[in-house]
This record gives structure tokens, sequence and C-alpha cells, in this order.
């Protein structure tokens, strides 16, 4: 059962409010543009996650969504709101802790009987094991959408979040991703992967080109068209610029690309111009160079002029990421005779080795939480994930036994790691939690796929 | 519009010179065979001396010919024979130092010539590492070359990582044939 650690009273002024509003409802259609109206005070539990998304052993909670009332009744307007649910089941089973429970339990029917908090018979939920339910009405007059959607903690016989969103039909999916993203937030504590992109390297007629997809690996879109080796896409924070490395001019150049303009900036020293990773929420970033004859990390500008150098050993020094408050920064360096993960502070540049197991270790992934590290190791031919304390405890091996698997990429809230995987022949891209439960193909496409890195929740498209 | 025109006609034009060109070829094949009876009946009255010069002239052709594939085939074998690696080592291996030792002579004896070499991995490591050690494996035989009087201008390098292997497979035979250095003359 689901526990709130603290109650809203506001919450509760459930029916009349939205009886009131539901009457409204063809002012709004009005409205064009994608708005919010929060009709409820913000649900003040933020600061008391319901469940922790870290725990190895998390139990999912069931979640009840039965269709939601199409108001006017009409065909277009059912459509969407069956459209609305899908969308909505999709992505709350997405995330790991939430299990969405078959509809063919359902003992109500509240698209009839109504969807409102006094409309609803808690009992008749709890009794089918369901823990939250979501009720959603839907009223579509020419393109434009009014969707209310709320939350119930069944057990408390609580409404947890309520919300009106409104827009033109298209919007819809975003519509019901703010609502999961709310739903989210009150159970994590944090937004969540909605509205997050992942871009991931695809081979298109035998070259490697970069595209994005959805979090949920939808809504797929091309990137770079050179049709040469392009690879190694790293997101801004704000989701504006995609940096990468492409042989475009013949040599591994890093491009700095504004998502908005399509421009891109070229740093086109002599030798590598790799491994780009942005220094949280500036527009600054790290890269390997080698100009010098020697691989090192250098802290770039946004725009692509040499702020400092951040590592001077001699060897290989490739693939930093940062911490998230930037203060540190985990790479791939082979001055100790294997290629191993090190920390270093992007002050003094000093660093020390993080890995001491086996003697192949690359491609650190540092976890939004700062806690964990992710990256590939190889054992006997066998190519994994793994991943382990930013200060060396908890070795965890989170792949195994199933084909090469690479490239791994935290999702913005934590909970899921994206990962390149030869288990199904060509490479994919697969998702599983952070603690390597849930291990699912994201989606299938033409090509091999590669190198999914995973935009933080705010990133735009 | 009248643009338009000009270029059908033009292509009328070339198209009707292309029909001529061919029937004419047809007419020179067929009048072939008397020329050479004629030619032929010359050639019998040249003079001892005069066949001698031709003689020389063409054993002249032919030396220049073996050279010039002799060359090209040093030029060939230069380009195809790569250096292989261990795995993650950027180390000569004795094989590789020989094979660099034939390059070096052949890069003395053609002083003009530039040349890049590529550095290349095997599939088995992360992408991104490849990257750094292909660079690491050109730049081992780059510094070889080097100590071997090459001059540096005339050797650049570049990495490709574990992206373009010379043969696909997943087994030991493929992997190290995959990681190598490879010299192109530029």
């Amino acid at each position: 059962m689901v526990f709130i650690t603290r109650r809203n009273t506001t919450n509760l002024r459930d029916t009349t409010n939205f009886m009131v509003a539901l009457n409204s409802c063809r002012f709004f259609l009005l409205c064009g543009l994608l708005c919010i109206l929060v009709f409820f005070p913000a649900v003040a539990m933020a600061q008391h996650a319901y469940i922790n998304i870290k725990d190895p052993l998390i139990r999912k909670i069931p979640v009840a969504i039965p269709f939601f009332k199409a108001v006017t009744g009409h065909e277009e307007e059912v459509t969407l709101g069956k459209n609305a649910v899908d969308i909505m089941s999709n992505a709350l089973d997405f995330t790991g802790y939430l299990f969405v429970m078959d509809k063919g339990a359902f003992i109500e029917n509240p698209s009839i009987k109504g969807i409102t908090g006094s409309e609803i018979n808690y009992k008749n939920w709890t009794v089918i094991g369901s823990e939250l339910l979501i009720t959603g009405g839907i009223v579509e007059q020419n393109g434009a959408v009014r969707l209310e959607l709320r939350l119930f903690d069944t057990f408390k016989e609580t409404l947890l979040i309520g919300k009106v969103y409104t827009g033109h039909k298209e919007d819809v999916k975003s519509m019901v991703y703010r609502f999961c993203a709310e739903i989210s937030m009150l159970l994590t504590g944090k937004m969540g992967v909605f509205g997050s992109r992942i871009a991931f390297v695809s081979t298109v007629s035998g070259n490697k080109d970069i595209f994005t997809c959805d979090f949920d690996g939808g809504n797929i879109s091309r990137v770079t068209s050179f049709n040469n080796i392009t690879m190694s896409p790293a997101w801004s924070s704000d989701g504006n610029f995609l940096s990468f490395t492409s042989y475009a001019k013949g040599n591994p150049n890093l491009y700095i690309r504004d998502l908005r303009t399509n421009k891109d900036i070229v740093v086109a020293k002599k030798g590598l111009n790799i491994t780009p990773a942005w220094l949280p929420g500036q527009f600054a970033l790290a890269a390997t160079l080698s100009f010098s004859g020697d691989q090192d990390i250098y802290l770039l500008t946004g725009t692509g002029e040499i702020k400092r150098q951040l590592t001077k050993e001699a060897g290989i020094d490739i693939s930093p990421c940062f911490s998230p408050d930037g203060t540190k920064f985990a790479f791939v360096s082979k001055r100790s005779g294997t290629p191993q993960i090190y920390i270093g502070d992007t002050g003094s540049g000093s660093a020390t080795r993080l890995t001491f197991q086996g003697n192949y270790n690359t491609s650190p992934a540092w976890s939004p939480d700062g806690d964990k590290i992710a990256y590939v190791g190889i054992v006997k031919n066998s190519i994994n994930i793994y991943v382990i304390g930013a200060n060396g405890s908890g070795l965890t091996q989170l792949t195994s036994g199933q084909g090469d698997n690479e490239d791994p990429s935290w999702s913005p809230d934590g909970n899921l790691i994206a990962f390149s995987s030869t288990r199904q022949g060509a490479s994919r891209i697969f998702v599983m939690t952070s603690t390597g439960s849930d291990q699912k193909l994201l989606f299938t496409f033409k090509g091999a796929q590669t190198d999914p890195t995973w935009s933080s929740a705010s990133g735009n498209k | 519009m009248g643009k338009k025109i000009v270029v059908k006609m033009m292509v009328l034009l070339f198209l009707s010179a292309m029909m001529l060109t061919v029937s004419c070829a047809k007419k020179t094949v067929e009048t072939d065979p008397s020329a050479g009876i004629e030619n032929q009946g010359s050639q019998d009255g040249l003079s001892a001396e005069e066949i001698a010069r031709q003689r020389a002239l063409e054993e002249e052709r032919l030396r220049e010919e073996a050279l010039r594939n002799a060359i090209a085939a040093e030029r060939e074998k230069f380009e195809n024979q790569d250096i292989n690696f261990d795995y993650d080592s950027s180390e000569l291996v004795p094989d590789a130092r020989m094979v660099l030792k034939e390059k070096a002579d052949f890069l003395t004896r053609n002083s003009g010539l530039t040349i890049t070499i590529e550095g290349h991995c095997d599939e088995r490591g992360t992408t991104e590492y490849n990257l750094a050690l292909g660079e690491k494996r050109a730049m081992s035989a780059k510094r070889y070359l080097q100590d071997l009087g090459i001059a540096e201008f005339r050797m650049n390098t570049i990495s490709y990582g574990e992206e373009r292997p010379l043969v696909q497979g997943n087994d030991e035979s493929a992997w190290s044939r995959n990681r190598r250095a490879h010299f192109v003359i530029r």
C-alpha cells in the first residue's frame, strides 16, 4: 500500500471545482496555445517522495488507468481519449517503478460513472489491488482539446494531483507527459524522463549519423546527414546544443551544433578532436584533443576555444563526463598500463583511480544523483555494463551473458540507464533500471544503433 | 523557352555526331585488311640497321615498363602491407619493425612521396577508446619511421578506431588483421 507522508487539505476541494471547470470548457477551447491551468494548489509533497527508486528491491506500484471520459462523446474525442490512455500507460510503465494494471480486472467504469473523487467508489479499486488510480476527461472541439487528469490514492481515498490541460489535439502527448512528470515528482521527488530525448548513432547506408528520439523510443528524427563516420553525441544541459565527432571533412573533428539554428562550430585541430561532454549548466564542454602529440582532456568554451587543459599525464586520456555539480569529472586513462576509470578534479586537474577490477574499463557515465558511475568493462571478451560508487564502493555488474553491451547513459531522473547491445544481432538501444532489472529494447530502426545519450528532462527537441 | 530549344538542338546534334562516328568506325574496320597488307610489304623492305634500331627502342620501352611495373608493385606493396598489433597495444612487434624498415627504404628511395598512416583497431574495444588506441598505433609507426630517417613532415596520421575493419569476423584471425596500421601514399 502507498502511504502519504504529508497531506495538503487543499487537495480535497475536488468535485465542485471540476464541475465548474467542465462547464466553462468551451471558453478554454478557444485557447490555441498549450497552456496548463492548475486549479489546485501544487501538491506540496516534493520533499517527501513515496518511493526510493534506487532501492534494488523496489516493488512496482500497481496503477489503474481506466478509459477516459469523452465528455461530448463524439468519435474524434473518443479516439483521442483512447490514444491518451495508451500514451500514459506506456509512459508510466516505462518508469520501471509503476505497474500498469490490465483493464480486464476493473469493476468500475469512471468514463460512465464519473471521474471526480466523489463519484469514485475507492473500494472497487482497492479490492482489485490498485493502489493508484488515474481518471481522465477529454473534450475535443474543432481541433482544440481540454484534458483533465486526476491521480488518486485509492487506499487513502484522496486526490493527489488534479490538472487541466488545454491546447491543440496534437498536444495531447505532451499534456500526458506533463502529467506523468507531475506523478513522477510526487512519487520520487524528480521530474522523471518525460520530455527528455535520447540522441544516438545509427548506420544509414553503411555510414554513422546522429539521430534523436523521445525517451520512449518514439518520434525519431535525424540530426546529421554527413554520410560519414559521426559519433559520440553529447547534450548541453539546456538541450539546445549537441556536440559530437565527425569525419565529414576527413579528420575526426569536434562539432558543436546549435539545434535551434542547425549551425555548427567545428574544432578541427590536428589529430583527434573527440569525446565531448558538457559542463552541467554551463556553455562549456570538455573533450579530448591530441594536437600536442599526446591525448589529453581540455576544457573548451561553447564556441570551441580552449579554456585550459584538464589532464596532463602522458598517454591516453579520453571520455570525460562531469559530476552533476561539475566539480569533478570521470574519464578513461591508460596511465596505469590498461584503460581504467579515473576521477579528476575540474579545478586542479589532479586525479585518482576509481576502477581496479579487470583490465579494460571505459565509457564512464556519472549518475544525475552524483553517487554512482556506470561504465563498460571487458572481461574475457565479454563486454558488459557495470556500476560503481563514485567513492569506489559497491561495484555491481548490470548486464551479463547477452551480447556486447556498451555506451551506458543515465536517464535525467537517474532511474534508468540506456545502453547499446548486440544481444539480438545488430546493435540496438536498450533501457534498464539503474539496478539492471527490466532490460528492454527501446525501438527498432534501420541499420545498427549505438551511443545512446540521454538529454536532461528539460531538454528541448 | 528559347534556351530549351537550343539545348534540345545541341542534344540532337551531339547524338547525330555520335552516330556518324560509329558508322565511320565500322567502315575503317572493313578497309583494314588491305591496309595491313600494304604495311607488311613496306616493313619487309626495312634495312637491318633500321630493324636493330627499332629492336633497341622496343627493348628500352620494355625496360622502362618493367621499371614502372616494379615501382608500381613496390608502391602497391607499400600501401597494401599493413603492420599488426597485439590486443590493446600500440607497441611495435618484431614483424612490424621489419616491415617498417622496408617502408623506410622505399620512402628513402622515393623522397618525393608523402604518406598518411592510418591506425585501426579490432571491434572488441569500445568505440571511443579505440579512436585513441588507433591514433597511438599510427603514431608508433610514424615515430619508428622517423627514427629510421624519414622526415616528420612527410607523414600524417589519422585514427579510424574500429570504424573501418579490413575484414569482417568474430574470431581472433579477423581481429588480429584488423589491429593494424595502414599506409597510404598521398
